[in-house]
């Protein structure tokens, strides 16, 4: 009641709107223990102070409280005013208050902050300023999430004077490495668009460069973005088709219905017709469409056989699985694509999945049955064999009754009518008699399409003219005499029963159609009709209007043709209209009189007067009335309305000769270094250009191969992926660098080049830097440590990779001696006054607080390394105590690798690139006499692994072998990591399953920390059992041997001699598995797994048994 | 897209509104209210409707009309589809979808309604996703929450936007690891008034519920995939090998989700399990009529039936219903006109049977029309169909989930005689 006033007092007169605020505030409050009920039951006190409030302003109680010092009383007040305005209330009274918490630390009330900004930014534009630099800070956050929000708002608050850095958010965001902050920028893009339409040809360059993105995350936006701001450049979508129709069964259900749409209208454009002259599929729209075409043009299309293009097919292919997606939307995108675009025998292949969507919601029902009766008009035979699912309920509400009479009646032929007219006859009893009299209707379209039963469905309607209901004895009649117009020859007997129950008829439509048939077929019933005309003059003055024009009607067509038994009674008639109280009546009786009566006036149209009142009159066409609705694009909001809605896209007719088909050609793709290469090349430019392109090349062979299998969405993720490990420097560069954090239209190849040089100096200079950066970290730890429990994750996985490079610096493999100096630039390459922004306050606390390591890049874990060296208690130091022997597992043979084979081994080294995951090194052995060239990685599975895969091997020459390592995520479970080796020619699905033993890195405990550790960890986090070791196993060096090699765990140095200790952490999580061997009498001893991972402690458990109990 | 969100209560009170894009005034609803207004019952408000220079699509859930506005030429279903997203989405958070719950949840609300949507296109509508993000409510927070002044909100950011697979949150532990499969399915048929069957078909759906630690891979089969006609899945299920195996291969989401729906195309082979002998006929002076409904078993396999609930539509002309009943009890509403008769186990040996007399308004013509009759019940131990499920196997984690498999049968839409029946089977 507030709400509806609200905008117009706004624009008249601020004062009155404050009285208004005030009286809604009053009222708010009061209502508000309702608002929230938990706490009224807990927080009787406040609720005492809330009705205290409702006496004084409200507003002004809620702006203390959000410029109170406290998160709390600011986090309540927030939620009233969000409350306020869930109720359409006013609270723009309060922006400046609000606006002064945008900064906040806290997320949630940052998040409310950001609801209210948007809702209100428009109109306190100069208010809403101020907040824009929170966000700018906001998009260089390392947190894609945080980068994601900040676009979202900066670009919701539609204040005009900001375009420019809308603009320039929108295109740094584009080329984001994070795929959910690009999918968001492509939303911002139609935001922008719609603030300022003007920026319609750069926002048309961000859209095309997010068109080409891969990310099946980006897809369906972009190409929202796309046909909101520029639907009719379809020459941008050529190139993308192809990665369209492949991506599309992995996209998320609302895209794919849109891109689903705009496929649609553009392979109307782009492709011949498949419909095929003589294949009648809808003569009336094939009629239309060959006839627009020239003579010449229908020879060619005669002559000359259809070929579907190679991309029709594929794009037909494509969406067909999609007819099994729950989302009714999608299953109804994918129909009438099938509609408007396949060759017609397949369409049918839709009818299944639509007549399943009648078993949904009744708005899904509603919105599906009205693209089905546009379809049963054309195409009978689809629906037939399914017509008993058009039957209606009794529980049906009255549109979605009157929609599946209409598709049965559109379904009904000579074959199934006499089962669709006994279902019909239940119908007319039907209690709602609107449905009822809609039946009737129905049966009067039933017998004028079908001849045959004609006289059937007339003898049945003439039945129902008994019917005690008024509204269905009513429609009857009405039906019947339009059914007698199309057949009037033989039916005078009808007339004359309808004459007959005439005075029993009250309604006034149905009194007047008998009126009317009489007066047409007068002669047919000569003695009847003036007779009617004699009992209706006598009830003339008591009749409804439309009836008395009848019976003016009547008198006027008697007069004409019986004038001897009528003249008197139509004087009579006439004269009475003359004086009625309608002037339409009187309109017409003045006209008939001068009509029908000749005198001196009337002239020469008397003679016509025959002429022109019995007229032969064409029979009324009982047509569907969806006869029209093809003219709209099945599926469209135009269609369910039937009526062009705004926005609404024609969808063209096919043309007479195919575009040229190579525009979709995709050549070799440029790859997108520019966006990556600067930040990934500071450490090592050769190697990630080639690597880049590799990915590129792979992903686009991996889309030809496949077609759409779910598995296969790792290609664009694994390019997300990698690229976001690769990229994710360089938006830590920029929150990073000083100079990009002022200025924000500094653009990011300038700042990567900047920090380039900044890693190549710091390699001169590291160990200064090391030593300046430990005393920084120092403090900053001290706020690091205050934060919350993932912190210490973070905290101790980092430090496991500040080990790691110091470990891997000793160790002789040439691998990793190439890793380490790969990640050896990194590690240090950021200079000291870096460090000092992570007092930031916005930045700062967001950086740890990403719950996974496995956004972070290398660089920046190495950045976070500073910190924690000297922070963490160094008790929980992960350790590397290289253990000898290492087993190594046959990954492919070289029999079933046509000559590769591959055999691999867990280093038990931490993996630099990736502390979460598990470092493996895979010695890649050529066995056959050709070089074996290319050799990568290919698809992996399951989809969700996350892995690092190993720089491609260019030319492996024969006999010659050569190791790679690279890095699995098993997310400390032991469940197979499956991929693809691929050479050249041939691609080798091999799977490592790894012991549960390999997934943990050693930690060193002293043993008081082991016993406090094992103290937390009791009850169901320790498995225990007792085994008989086996002989020889008893010596403590032997035992230590065989624990280590089963499980890589660093032992802890007892004063027992009887029992051993080891301690661990797994890989991914870091949880802390720690392993007691308690030496009993004889040969007796009880092993003790004490962890929180209780699957992994039962496996270790079985593990350690067998290496111990066994010889 | 969605340009805003009235929700709307039973009586026409708009008690929360939500804009995407610039605030629409609430005065567009006007024109919602003049199409209620002119229905009959709220069901029958035409679900998209046209105003000067909006277009109105709302869908009515639990008493309450969710009116979404749009500007622009936009797939109905995908606005329909998205609400019904939005209420389950509700349901799921507070446990039902009802103005109360709402206005007490508004702030959650709000917070969901934003996630859910960014300028009118749908963002997060994932469970799994949404829950990372925003924390449902339970009484234990509640009061954590008011007592320390902290918040349902995720302190941390989730990381689940950029899982491959956005059903999935990653990081699930339980200690039990369990996974129940609820095969549900629902016999919709008509029968008319002599006994025969008019059309019956089976629906199912296979309602999952799993709480399993980490990525599982879940492999099911069944005995008899030929059953099954038409299917449609969650997006989870790997939609090739359905196509190459018959077999559902998926990680499936965390705790409860509708795995597949399926349609058994079996019209010949559908047994009704019960059958009712109806005689209602009203005299022709129009005082009264009487009333005699006997229920028997038809084909049931040896099995009981349970939860036998007749319910009656009568004409409107009927004003009481005086009746004895064999078994059971029944209610008759005079303002709605239905009669319920809860019979519950029906015993075959001694056949419930409701009979009496039935008293018409005054001066009220005969009424012509037949009732019809509605029919739910339950039978344990069947499956309507015969759809079994073979085996279910788990890739990826090395625990032994405990794997249990449900077979129930609901009532569908059924008219006259209807039916229901449960079947039970563990694996």
């Amino acid at each position: 009641m507030y709400g509806c006033g609200f905008s117009a007092f706004r624009l008249e007169a601020r004062g009155a709107m404050k009285a208004a605020l005030v009286s809604a505030e009053n009222l708010q409050l009061s209502l508000q223990p309702e608002l929230s009920q938990e706490e009224q039951a807990l927080t009787r006190a406040r609720r005492c102070h809330d009705h205290k409030e409702a006496q004084g302003p409200g507003n002004d109680e809620l702006k203390e409280m959000l410029e109170s010092n406290k998160e709390s009383l600011k986090l309540e007040a927030m939620k009233r005013i969000i409350g306020l305005i869930a109720k359409g209330k006013n609270a723009s009274e309060l922006f400046p208050a609000v606006v002064k918490n945008v900064a906040n630390k806290n997320i949630e009330l940052k998040k409310l902050v950001y609801v209210y900004l948007v809702r209100y930014a428009e109109e306190q534009q100069d208010l809403a300023l101020l907040s824009i630099s929170t966000f700018q800070r906001a998009l260089k956050d390392p947190n894609q999430l945080i980068r994601a929000s900040a676009l979202r708002v900066l670009s919701s608050i539609r204040v005009p004077i900001i375009v420019p850095i809308m603009m320039l958010a929108i295109k740094e965001s584009a080329s984001d490495m994070s795929p959910y902050v690009r999918k968001t920028s492509a939303h911002a893009i139609q935001k922008l668009y719609s603030l300022d339409p003007e920026q319609r040809e750069h926002l048309i360059e961000v859209i095309e460069k997010l068109l080409k993105d891969k990310s099946t995350l980006v897809a369906g936006s972009v190409v929202m973005a796309f046909e909101e701001v520029c639907p009719d450049r379809i020459d941008l979508i050529h190139k993308n088709y192809r990665k369209l129709c492949n991506l599309l069964v992995d996209v998320e259900e609302w895209g794919q219905v849109v891109i689903i749409s705009m496929l649609t209208r553009y392979a109307r454009t782009q492709f011949t017709s498949p419909w095929q002259e003589g294949v009648s599929f809808d003569e009336n729209n094939e009629k239309a469409f060959y006839d627009s075409d020239s003579e010449e043009k229908r020879d060619e299309t005669e002559t000359k056989p259809y070929m579907m293009d190679p991309d029709h097919r594929l794009l037909l292919r494509n969406t067909k699985p999609l007819l099994q997606s729950r989302n009714t939307a999608v299953v109804m995108a994918v129909a009438q694509l099938y509609w408007h675009l396949a060759p017609t025998h397949e369409v049918s292949a839709v009818t299944k999945s639509l007549v399943r969507l009648l078993r949904s919601h009744r708005e899904v029902q509603y919105v599906v049955l009205q693209n089905i009766a546009t379809m049963s008009i054309q195409r009978k035979g689809m629906f037939e064999p399914y017509m008993k699912s058009f039957y209606v309920r009794s529980t049906d509400p009255t549109h979605i009754k009157t929609l599946k009479l209409e598709i049965l009646t559109n379904l009904a032929n000579e074959a199934n009518i006499s089962t669709i007219l006994r279902e019909f006859q239940t119908y007319v009893k039907s209690q709602d008699k609107a449905f009822a009299a809609a039946t009737i209707q129905a049966i009067g379209r039933c017998a004028t399409n079908i001849s045959e039963v004609t006289d059937t469905c007339l003898n049945g309607l003439v039945l129902l003219l008994s019917n005690r209901d008024e509204t269905v004895v009513a429609e009857s009649v009405v039906v019947i005499k339009k059914l007698l117009q199309t057949q009037p020859t033989q039916h005078s007997e009808i007339i004359k029963h309808m004459a007959k129950l005439f005075d029993k008829i009250t309604v006034a439509m149905a009194r007047a159609s008998i009126l009317w048939l009489i007066g047409e077929y007068c002669e047919r019933v000569p003695k009847i009709a003036p007779d009617v005309l004699r009992k209706m003059a006598k009830s003339f003055t008591s009749e409804e209007d439309i009836v008395k024009l009848q019976i003016v009607n009547l008198a006027a067509k008697l007069y004409l043709t019986n004038s001897k038994q009528t003249k008197l009674l139509t004087q009579y008639i006439l004269n009475l209209g003359k004086y009625d109280q309608n002037y339409d009546i009187r309109d017409r009786t003045r006209f008939i009189r001068q009509l029908i009566v000749p005198n001196e006036k009337s002239g020469a149209l008397s003679k016509y007067a025959r002429r022109i009142l019995l007229a032969p009159k064409p029979a009324p066409l009982l047509q569907s009335a969806f006869k029209d609705r093809d003219r709209y694009q099945l599926g469209t909001l135009s269609h369910s309305l039937n009526l062009k809605a705004s926005g609404y896209q024609e969808l063209s007719d096919w043309p007479a000769v195919a575009p040229d088909q190579s525009v979709r050609n995709v050549e070799v793709i440029e790859p997108q270094v520019n966006e990556w290469v600067p930040t990934v090349g500071k450490s090592k430019p050769a190697k990630s250009a080639k690597s880049e392109d590799k990915f590129y090349s792979d992903s686009e062979g991996e889309q030809v191969d496949r077609k759409g299998s779910k598995n296969s969405s790792s290609s664009s993720n694994d390019s997300s992926s990698s690229s976001s490990s690769s990229s994710s420097s360089s938006s830590s560069e920029g929150s990073g660098s000083e100079e990009s954090d002022e200025e924000t239209s500094d653009e990011s190849p300038k700042s990567s080049s900047q920090s380039g040089e900044g890693s190549s100096e710091s390699e001169t200079d590291q160990k200064k830097e090391k030593n300046k950066k430990n005393t920084d970290s120092k403090a900053k730890s001290k706020a690091v440590n205050s934060e919350s429990e993932e912190n210490n994750n973070m905290v101790s996985s980092s430090s496991e990779d500040g080990s790691a490079s110091s470990s891997s610096d000793s160790d002789s493999d040439t691998e990793q001696k190439k890793s380490s100096s790969r990640s050896k630039p990194k590690v240090h390459e950021r200079p000291p006054k870096e460090v000092s922004l992570l007092d930031l306050d916005d930045v700062a606390p967001s950086a740890p607080t990403t719950p996974k390591a496995s956004a972070y890049s290398p660089s920046l874990l190495s950045d976070l390394e500073g910190l924690s060296l000297s922070s963490v208690s160094s008790p929980m130091q992960v350790t590397v105590q290289p253990f000898g022997p290492v087993k190594s597992h046959e990954l492919l043979h070289h029999m079933s690798g046509k000559g590769l084979s591959a055999r691999y081994h867990f280093p038990r080294q931490p993996f630099l690139y990736q502390p979460s995951m598990v470092q493996l090194q895979i010695t890649l052995t050529n066995a056959s006499d050709q070089p074996l060239e290319g050799i990568h990685l290919g698809e992996h599975s399951p989809a969700s692994l996350t892995l690092h895969r190993f720089s491609p091997v260019e030319r492996l020459e024969p006999q010659a072998s050569v190791t790679v390592s690279m890095g699995i995520d098993f997310n400390d479970s032991t469940q197979a990591a499956n991929f693809q080796l691929c050479t050249k020619e041939a691609e080798f699905s091999v799977s490592i399953q790894p012991a549960v033993g390999e997934l943990l890195l050693p930690a060193s405990l002293t043993q008081a920390d082991f016993e406090k550790e094992q103290g937390k960890l009791l009850g169901m986090n320790e498995t225990s059992a007792t085994i008989t070791m086996a002989e020889g196993h008893c010596s403590s060096a032997v035992l230590n041997k065989q624990v280590r090699s089963m499980a890589n765990l660093g032992e802890v140095i007892t004063g027992h001699n009887n029992t051993h200790r080891f301690a661990g952490r797994t890989v991914s999580s870091g949880a802390l598995v720690l392993v007691t061997v308690e030496k009993r009498e004889a040969a007796d001893a009880t092993i003790t797994v004490n962890t929180d991972k209780s699957v992994m402690a039962s496996m270790l458990l079985r593990d350690l048994k067998q290496a111990l109990a066994s010889a | 897209m969605i340009h805003s969100l009235f929700l709307i209560n039973h009586s026409g009170d708009i008690f929360l509104e939500k804009h995407w894009k610039s605030v629409i005034g609430r005065s567009v609803c006007d024109y919602f209210f003049e199409a209620k207004e002119k229905a009959a019952e709220p069901e029958d408000v035409p679900p998209v409707l046209q105003t000067p220079h909006h277009y109105l699509i709302s869908i009515y859930r639990d008493r309450l009309f969710f009116l979404s506005v749009i500007q622009t030429e936009a797939p109905p279903l995908f606005v329909i589809e998205f609400l019904h997203r939005v209420v389950e989405t509700f349901q799921d958070y507070f446990g039902e979808c009802s103005e109360t719950v709402i206005k007490d949840n508004v702030v959650t609300v709000y917070e969901l309604l934003e996630e859910m949507l960014d300028n009118g296109f749908p963002l997060a509508t994932e469970s799994n996703i949404l829950k990372e993000m925003i924390r449902p409510p339970t009484i234990l927070r509640t009061m954590v929450n008011t007592l320390t002044g902290t918040s349902n909100f995720e302190e941390r950011l989730p990381s689940g936007q950029l899982s491959t697979i956005p059903w999935r949150r990653s990081g699930v532990k339980y200690t039990n690891n369990e996974a129940y499969f609820d095969v549900i399915e629902e016999i919709d048929a008509i029968v008319d008034k002599s006994g025969t069957t008019v059309c019956a078909e089976i629906q199912g759906v296979i309602e999952a519920c799993v709480k399993l630690t980490g990525m599982p891979d879940l492999t099911l089969s069944f005995m008899n995939p030929r059953l099954l006609d038409d299917v449609s899945f969650h997006p989870c299920v790997r939609f090739k090998r359905w196509e190459a195996e018959r077999v559902l291969s998926f990680i499936p989401p965390d705790g409860n989700f509708t795995l597949m729906s399926y349609h058994v195309n079996a019209q010949n082979l559908v047994a009704i399990p019960v059958y009712v002998k109806q005689n209602i006929s009203f005299f022709e002076s129009g005082s009264g009529g009487r009333l005699d409904l006997t229920a028997g078993p038809k084909q049931t396999m040896g099995k009981t039936v349970e939860g036998l609930v007749i319910t009656v539509h009568m004409p409107k002309a009927v004003l009481s219903a005086s009746l004895t009943a064999t078994q059971g009890s029944y209610t008759y509403d005079p303002a709605t006109k239905v009669l319920v008769w809860d019979i519950g186990r029906l015993n075959p040996q001694k056949l419930p049977n409701l009979r009496g007399s039935l008293s018409l308004q005054a001066g009220a013509p005969k009424p012509e029309d037949n009732p019809s009759i509605n029919i739910a019940l339950k039978i344990q131990q069947l499956a309507i169909s015969g759809l079994k499920v073979n085996r279910l196997d788990m890739y990826g984690e090395k625990y032994k989930p405990f794997k249990g498999v449900k077979y129930v049968t609901k009532a569908g839409k059924f008219q006259r005689p209807a039916c229901v029946a449960i079947s039970h089977f563990s694996t």
